[in-house]
């Protein structure tokens, strides 16, 4: 397998500088795209779904039918009813809904603040020391004891979730976006860009930040699946979302005591989750391999974790 | 070397005080009063008042500070007020079955993992090899509740082997503990056997190209001992820092299994405390945990130290 260097221009290259990237054989190229197609085809359907979820959803998740509880699937209720009687296929269309809020949610906060914290980490070093500090002690928790916590203290609320799960979150965007800063700021051509009279906030924006966009857009999609995950494991604790909002970790943590009686109630929303997650993981896969292949970025997969 | 474990030993000193800040803050944090909080439904004007004066609430918060922190130094990290008994204490007696959770937890995910990455590097490109990494991407795609759940459903409800849900402590037996035990393991332990997997199989799929696994096939050795006796082991250094990761994220896993299979673990303790508005004994879980994750990767990065004698030899620390 010949390898050799190429110059190419990629995603977040800024205005005319070039990556240089390694010529990848086809076969491992197809494999990438593949993992990104099939990823995206689950992606787009659950992103379907969630967006139609009033036109899909045959019935209110929120009615509930005590005549009808436990009912298992059949062409009326194609998911079953839980133990309230609601539709459960509908209520897993607007579990997709919430989760895919949740996940778009985390990912901008967490990026939008780890993005700025880590520009001026990696640039000014004084308040390096000082953020890294409290960014360090954030990370010293495992990531759900740390969204458990903020939850304890602040509420249990859809609105909570998003912020204990950014919370999380930004610490580690703060330390990719700094390590960023930290490969570029000493080069020749911020060097110049400071001789000619650049402001140091056109320097960050202009200059810096273009180089960030890749392996941020490769972080997004894991923070994503890490919400959607972390949301449906607070749920399920049952310090997440409140009973009434049809959530995923909701309708399989009420799954769990009838797992006997009506195994359906657990299987089939689990299935969607899992589902979701997993298109999310390869569509990140895929585009990691595809922007940086020679990363071992494997580490932070850990970090991303929320059981 | 001396200097190497010293220095990450001082380096974990401020970041552990940190945490403590961020726990004690935490409260804080809360809407409301906090002796009426800490004290809940119970809370009377008198003991309201008296507990104001016990936690110094009235004086200044770095003073507030210094007190809690002194406190907890010294092993007080209060009452929780529904259980009626320190934290401590309520922390120490449901310390075993975690304990044994994780450690067993660990011990799936290494052998399982290992042995998956190993054969699937070893047979590459063959269905074996696709079929590990298909489940190993299921693995790790599939939410820890929703596996245990099933492992519930076939192995307790339909096939009737194994107990549902439960813990029968050490003293009851080892088997009788084990057989407890097994589905929760393998709940907690799958997704990272699944990335251990992964992870193994590029380390090796990497050293199985090296001169030295040539040179070692070419003067004949026998496959397996090449396989494990000399590409596997020079893999398994950076490995040993996921094995770090891994085990202190156990912990956090295991507030989600010990909740599935109600396990009377810390974990599970942890939940009933934020539900019941516990919040000194959430405090002091969350600070114990945090304490334990500090002190778990501290001594993985000194047994790197140990082991990859480049670590300890340069002067500047590792990531």
């Amino acid at each position: 397998m010949a390898e050799r260097l190429q110059e190419a221009t990629g995603p977040g290259a800024g205005s005319g500088s070039t990556i240089l990237r390694r010529a990848v054989p086809w076969y491992a190229q197809a494999l990438h795209r593949k993992s990104i197609a099939i990823g995206g085809v689950l992606l787009i359907l659950m992103v379907a779904v969630a967006l139609l979820a009033p036109l899909i959803a045959p019935y209110d998740p929120a009615l509930v039918r005590p005549e009808i509880r436990l009912t298992p699937p059949n062409s009326v209720y194609v998911f079953g009813t839980d133990n309230f009687g609601r539709d459960l296929f509908s209520r897993t269309v607007y579990g997709a809904r919430n989760s895919l809020i949740v996940g778009c949610s985390v990912v901008l906060l967490s990026a939008v603040i780890g993005s700025v914290a880590g520009l001026l980490a990696g640039y000014y070093r004084r308040i390096d020391t000082a953020l890294m500090g409290v960014m360090d002690s954030l990370m010293a928790f495992p990531g759900i004891v740390l969204a458990v916590a903020i939850m304890a203290a602040i509420g249990a609320r859809l609105e909570n979730v998003v912020i204990a799960l950014g919370v999380v979150q930004i610490p580690r965007v703060t330390r990719l976006v700094r390590s960023v800063v930290f490969t570029i700021v000493h080069t020749q051509y911020i060097e110049a860009g400071r001789a000619i009279g650049l402001t140091d906030r056109r320097i960050l924006l202009r200059h810096i930040l273009p180089n960030c966009i890749s392996p941020l857009i490769v972080q997004g999609s894991f923070i994503f699946g890490f919400a959607v995950l972390g949301e449906a494991s607070l749920s399920f604790l049952g310090v997440g979302a409140p009973p009434y909002i049809p959530s995923w970790g909701n309708i399989l943590g009420e799954a769990r005591v009838f797992i006997r009686d009506a195994p359906y109630m657990m299987l089939l929303p689990g299935l969607a989750l899992s589902v979701t997650i997993l298109g999310l993981n390869l569509v990140g896969d895929g585009i990691r391999d595809w922007l940086d292949p020679m990363s071992v970025g494997r580490r932070l997969e850990r970090d991303q974790r929320l059981q | 070397m001396f200097a190497y474990i010293a220095r990450r030993i001082l380096q974990a000193i401020p970041v552990m005080i940190l945490v403590a800040t961020a726990v004690f803050l935490l409260l804080r944090l809360t809407p409301g009063d906090p002796t009426e909080i800490l004290l809940g439904p119970e809370a009377t004007p008198e003991r309201a008042a008296e507990l104001r004066r016990d936690l110094g609430l009235d004086k200044p918060i770095p003073v507030q500070w210094a007190l809690w922190f002194s406190r907890a130094l010294q092993g007080d990290l209060g009452d929780s007020f529904f259980l009626r008994r320190s934290v401590t204490q309520a922390i120490w007696e449901r310390a075993e079955p975690t304990l044994m959770l994780t450690l067993l937890s660990l011990g799936v995910a290494v052998a399982l993992g290992l042995s998956l990455g190993v054969m699937a590097a070893v047979r590459q490109g063959s269905w074996a090899d696709l079929c590990a990494m298909v489940v190993s991407l299921a693995g790790i795609s599939m939410p820890t509740f929703w596996i245990g759940l099933n492992l519930i459903l076939v192995f307790a409800v339909i096939l009737g082997i194994l107990p549902v849900a439960g813990y029968q402590p050490l003293s009851a037996g080892l088997w009788e503990n084990l057989r407890y035990l097994i589905l929760p393991a393998v709940t907690l332990g799958f997704y990272d056997a699944a990335l251990l997997a992964r992870m193994t199989r590029s380390m090796m799929l990497g050293v199985l190209k090296e001169n030295y696994v040539r040179t070692a096939r070419s003067i004949g050795l026998p496959e397996r001992r090449v396989v494990l006796g000399h590409a596997l082991r020079n893999a398994l250094i950076p490995l040993l820092t996921i094995v770090g990761l891994i085990f202190a994220g156990l912990l956090g896993g295991a507030l989600v299994t010990e909740t599935v299979f109600n396990i009377p673990g810390v974990g599970r303790l942890l939940i009933q405390a934020v539900l019941r508005r516990d919040y000194q004994l959430v405090q002091g879980i969350v600070l114990i945990i945090a304490g334990a994750y500090v002190l778990i990767n501290l001594s993985i990065d000194i047994l790197y130290g140990l082991l990859d004698p480049r670590v300890s030899r340069s002067a500047t620390p590792s990531a």
